[in-house]
C-alpha cells in the first residue's frame, strides 16, 4: 500500500478531466506532496503514463486496478509532485 | 587544476611567458562567452518544448471538442498552449448573435451561421441539428463533458484563445459576439507562436 495525502476522486469523469483535475490539485501543493487519484476512466491509465513520461514536475510512483463495491474497475494512480 | 594555480606554477618554471598568459586569459574569456551562448540557446529549446499552438478552424462540434481536449491535456502536462481561432472556428468562441452595424451580406452570413457555441453542427450526419442534439445526448450519457464545460476548463488552465482579426473583419463578426478574454491576431501572431511551439497542429 502507497502511502499518499491527499485523495482524489474522479470517478465517473472522462478523458481528459482525470489528468486536468489531478493537474489542479497538483498546482495547489507543496513538491514532494503525492495524490491518489481514483478513476473510472480505463484510458487513464495509459494517460497518466504519457504524464510522466513528458512532465519532469510530477512523478507516478504506481498503478493498480481495484475493484469497487459494485464490482466495477476502478483504476487507481498514485503521483508525486516533485 | 585552477588557473590561478597553472599561473604560479608556470612562474616557477619560468616556462611561460607574460604574453602567453594573456592568451591563455583571452582563451578563457572566449570560452566563457561561448559557453553563456550555449546557455542561452539551451533555455531558448527548453521554452520552446513547453509550447502548443492549435488552430481551430472548423466550427463543427465533434472537430473543436477534440482541439478543446487536446489543449486541456497539454495544459495539464504542463505545457502554454495558445488556441488561435479563424475562419468558421470563430463560431466556436461566439457567444451571441448582434447583426446591428453589419451590411446586408454580413446580416445574412450571421443569420446562417451558428449563433453561439452551444448551436455548432456535427461535421458528419448533422441533419439539421438532429445529429449534434443526439452527439449531445450521448457525451452526457457517458459523462463526457461539454463544449462549454471545455472551454471553461481550458480558461481555467489558462490557455489563450486568439480570434483571427482578418476573419472577424470579413465576416463582420463584433467584438461584443465573442466571449471575454480572447485576444485578437493576425498571421504574424499565428507564426510567432507556431515557429517557437513544440506542436502545432491545425484543425
Amino acid at each position: 500500500m502507497t502511502n499518499f495525502d491527499i485523495l482524489l476522486d474522479v470517478k465517473g469523469l472522462s478523458c481528459p478531466m482525470p489528468l486536468v483535475k489531478t493537474k489542479q490539485e497538483l498546482n495547489k501543493v507543496q513538491s514532494g506532496t503525492v495524490i491518489k487519484v481514483i478513476a473510472t476512466d480505463k484510458g487513464s491509465v495509459k494517460d497518466f503514463q504519457g504524464w510522466a513520461n513528458t512532465d519532469k514536475t510530477i512523478e507516478l510512483i504506481s498503478q493498480a486496478t481495484e475493484k469497487d463495491e459494485n464490482g466495477k474497475e476502478i483504476y487507481v494512480h498514485y503521483v508525486k509532485k516533485k | 587544476m585552477s588557473f590561478e594555480a597553472v599561473r604560479n606554477e608556470s612562474f616557477e618554471n619560468q616556462s611561460v611567458t607574460e604574453k602567453s598568459i594573456a592568451e591563455m586569459y583571452n582563451q578563457i574569456n572566449e570560452l566563457q562567452k561561448e559557453l553563456n551562448n550555449l546557455k542561452d540557446q539551451l533555455s531558448e529549446v527548453i521554452n520552446q518544448r513547453n509550447k502548443v499552438s492549435i488552430v481551430v478552424f472548423s466550427g463543427d462540434l465533434d472537430r473543436v471538442l477534440a482541439s478543446m481536449i487536446i489543449a486541456t491535456g497539454a495544459a495539464s502536462f504542463g505545457k502554454e498552449v495558445t488556441v488561435f481561432f479563424t475562419f468558421w472556428g470563430i463560431n466556436s468562441i461566439k457567444v451571441k448573435r448582434n447583426i446591428k452595424n453589419k451590411k446586408w451580406h454580413q446580416k445574412l452570413f450571421s443569420l446562417l451561421n451558428p449563433k453561439s457555441y452551444n448551436d455548432l453542427p456535427v461535421s458528419k450526419m448533422n441533419f439539421l441539428g438532429i445529429g449534434a442534439m443526439m452527439l449531445k445526448n450521448m457525451m452526457k450519457e457517458k459523462n463526457v463533458n461539454t463544449l462549454e464545460d471545455l472551454i471553461k476548463i481550458a480558461k481555467d488552465l489558462g490557455i489563450r484563445f486568439v480570434a483571427c482579426e482578418m476573419s472577424k473583419d470579413v465576416l463582420g463578426i463584433q467584438d461584443d459576439e465573442l466571449m471575454e478574454g480572447v485576444e485578437s491576431g493576425g498571421v504574424a501572431y499565428f507564426l510567432s507562436h507556431a515557429l517557437n511551439s513544440a506542436m502545432t497542429i491545425f484543425i
